[in-house]
């Protein structure tokens, strides 16, 4: 496997799997499709035919890519497949921050990965909507709660006014107070975030945030091979067996019966 | 609790990988699919499962014993039920490339592909040669009878179906594979390893049986060029098992619409006044809760199924015997290979039917380092002692810490076409080595339910997706 990169060689870059969780209509798509096209679609149908998304995120020593993977639905009648979680190093858990339920599923899901999951993925509780709220701004003070990510300059960012008490007022969709979820997140040692996917509150922190937060021990340039699964044989000699069945149509040109 | 809708375009019924599969390819085509498994998990008899479900499936458990503990963390096993691989060039391999099915998993090659020869102790075991060039260093032939495997296997090489200058005087639309072994002089040994370890035939009927001479060249074709695409053996193998191929293909569906209850009963099939289908009802149970069972029932204008969900449509065809084995070390005499396919051709150990090992390792992630899991599988010739009809694959084992072998397992086929009443089954995972005969199969139920022909090529390319 590569050394870590001199100053002058290009940066490395790892790939990184991560899989979005959370109640039907929280906004996992419309944070996914922020983040990678920094783009917003209002009453989004649920989604359909979108495998897998991927974007770069450029930290200062090294480049991720997320692959970000979507439930396809599979999730609503509790039918998810082992291979969803499979290898997958970091999860964003998303709820509603005006749905005190998502709430409550959004923990069923945590509980769901720290069982089925890789034991070292990091786990992203986010609470979207963050626009439907009059403190729309300044939840991202809480945000970024156990990395060494510094999520500084939040102020610039708002939109909103100085929500002087986070819990919930009149006038204000909030359901969810900004603490109840933190003090969660905190006991479950989770990153936590309020976003609003539809003015980008939040968003490219929550990725970037998750990229700090994976151990650099846990990457590696191949994919989906650096999760902590207790396998080692993916690695080093072994490696030379693996085949790329994408590049396929590269190798037709050796169609043709070689005896 | 989620709606289901009132009525779908198709209802599959088991999670297997024939029903993943066309419940993928017809959710990208557009039809509306709800897919059920009464097992709480996915694969249905195509699944691979942790190593405590397998000691408790073949009930080799004392009461208030776990001997799954000394095997280490049960997850990191994943034991195929079906021992079967992919073909590197082979159908399925296509489909998983058309439908970017690849996306979702990673394949690895088989270390190697061995063949036997002799019986009991005198029994030799040697890679099957892969082209010309192996056939002349290969141990399985003496010096003259390797030059007229060269020149058997080139000319298998340049066969051309429809160009009889390269028929070599033969009618080959009609003569026995025996006319062809007979015009290049082979002899019978190397018949045996060419039929069945090449050609991968499970018997030697396919010698004497005229207008099997194509059939033949052109399994001979696959094994070749399969083996040519990666090097070590024709196969490749999904890591964490067999079993994430129907998750894949499931994935898929979804993907483009299709909605999946796993843990699911179907209480009943409702058929309109022409004997045709027109709805289930079904009960999806609580996995925690039995009382909080949710029952519901929809329309639909089709089923697809396996076997299991409908015994009184189907017939049996034969009985497959399978031993599943942990070892701690590799098999003998295989170059200490991390994984491997070794055939026993029927011929040398006095039977009708090949004896199969297929062979996974911690290189595929199916187990933990230092373990490897071979599976011994024959098609049953007698009604008692199965045991002693898998005997000479267990004796290219060695020691066996833990051998899991459950009753004959019946090998289903539809009654009818499912013309009538417009439930569509499929067949059981024969016993043939890897999945060519599951793919016929997945094409035949696509006709008879769709009365097209299955297309993969460029399937998704033509697709609306919400995004991307």
């Amino acid at each position: 496997m590569s050394e870590p990169a001199s100053a002058n060689a290009p940066k490395p870059s790892s790939s990184v799997k991560l899989v979005l969780l959370g109640e039907a209509a929280v906004g996992k798509s419309s944070l996914v499709l922020r983040f990678v096209n920094n783009d917003f679609q209002e009453n989004k149908e649920p989604t359909i035919g979108a495998a897998f998304l991927t974007q770069k995120c450029s930290l200062p020593t090294r480049t991720i890519k997320f692959e970000i993977w979507d439930t396809a639905g599979q999730e609503r009648f509790a039918s998810l497949a082992p291979m969803y979680y499979r290898n997958a190093q970091a999860a964003l858990v998303v709820y509603d921050v005006t749905k005190p339920s998502s709430l409550t599923k959004a923990k069923h899901w945590v509980a769901e990965l720290q069982r089925q999951a890789s034991p070292g993925i990091v786990i992203a509780l986010v609470g979207n909507k963050l626009d439907l709220t009059n403190d729309s701004g300044d939840a991202s003070e809480s945000a970024a709660t156990e990395n060494e990510f510094e999520s500084t300059p939040n102020a610039d960012e708002a939109a909103g006014e100085e929500g002087e008490e986070q819990d919930v007022t009149p006038g204000d969709a909030r359901k969810v107070p900004t603490r109840e979820a933190n003090t969660y997140a905190e006991e479950e040692g989770l990153l936590f975030f309020e976003t609003s996917a539809k003015t980008g509150t939040n968003v490219v922190d929550v990725f970037t945030a998750i990229a700090n937060a994976i151990p650099e021990s846990s990457l590696k340039t191949g994919r989906g091979t650096g999760a902590g699964t207790g396998q080692t044989a993916l690695s080093g000699r072994s490696e030379d067996s693996r085949v790329n069945l994408g590049d396929r149509n590269a190798a037709t040109a050796k169609e043709g019966c070689a005896c | 609790m989620e709606e289901i809708a009132p009525e779908y375009d198709v209802v599959v019924l088991g999670t297997g990988l024939t029903e993943c599969v066309l419940s993928g390819v017809l959710s990208v085509k557009g039809n509306k699919v709800l897919h059920i498994d009464r097992n709480d998990h996915y694969g249905a008899e195509a699944a691979s499962v942790n190593i405590e479900t397998l000691f408790k499936k073949y009930g080799n458990v004392r009461p208030g014993e776990e001997p799954w503990k000394k095997y280490g963390r049960v997850n990191d096993w994943n034991i195929d039920l079906v021992p079967k691989l992919l073909m590197a060039n082979g159908e399925l391999t296509n489909i998983l490339v058309s439908t970017d099915v690849t996306r979702y998993l990673e394949f690895k090659q088989i270390a190697g592909s061995y063949v036997q020869q002799g019986k009991g102790p005198k029994a030799t075991v040697a890679k099957v040669p892969s082209d010309s060039g192996e056939a002349l260093r290969s141990s399985l032939m003496g010096l003259f009878e390797k030059r007229r495997a060269k020149k058997f296997l080139e000319w298998v090489g340049e066969f051309k179906e429809d160009d009889s200058a390269s028929h070599q005087g033969l009618n080959i639309g009609s003569c026995t594979m025996k006319d062809v072994y007979d015009k290049f002089g082979i002899e019978d040994n190397t018949r045996d390893f060419v039929g069945h370890s090449m050609a991968l035939y499970q018997s030697d009927e396919y010698i004497t049986k005229p207008g099997m001479a194509v059939e033949t060249i052109n399994r001979i074709r696959l094994y070749v060029n399969s083996m040519a695409r990666y090097g070590k053996s024709p196969y490749i193998y999904p890591l964490y098992g067999l079993g994430e191929l129907p998750q894949g293909f499931a994935r898929l569906s979804a993907i483009y619409g299709g909605t999946y209850m796993l843990n699911t009963d179907i209480d009943e099939v409702l058929y309109d006044d022409s004997g045709k289908v027109s709805g289930i009802k079904a009960t999806m149970k609580d996995r925690d809760d039995q009382s909080t069972a949710m029952k519901f029932e929809t329309k639909t204008k089709k089923i697809i199924t396996d076997p299991s969900y409908f015994p009184s449509k189907a017939k049996i065809t034969g009985y497959l015997l399978k031993a599943i084995c942990i070892l701690k070390h590799p098999i003998e005499k295989t170059d200490g290979s991390d994984s491997l396919q070794l055939i026993i051709p029927q011929s040398q150990v006095g039977r009708k039917h090949d004896v199969y090992i297929a062979m996974v390792s911690a290189a595929h992630n199916v187990c933990p380092k230092g373990y490897y899991i071979a599976i011994v599988s024959t098609i049953a010739e007698n009604d008692a002692n199965h045991h002693l009809e898998l005997e000479p694959g267990f004796e290219r084992l060695g020691e066996i810490e833990e051998k899991f072998m459950g009753p004959p397992i019946p090998l289903y086929e539809p009654l009818e076409s499912g013309k009538q009443t417009n439930i569509f089954m499929s067949k059981s995972y024969d016993a043939t080595s890897h999945f060519e005969t599951t793919t016929d199969d997945v094409r035949d139920v696509y006709r008879r339910a769709t009365g097209e022909e299955l297309v993969v090529e460029g399937l998704r390319e033509d697709q609306q997706l919400a995004q991307e």
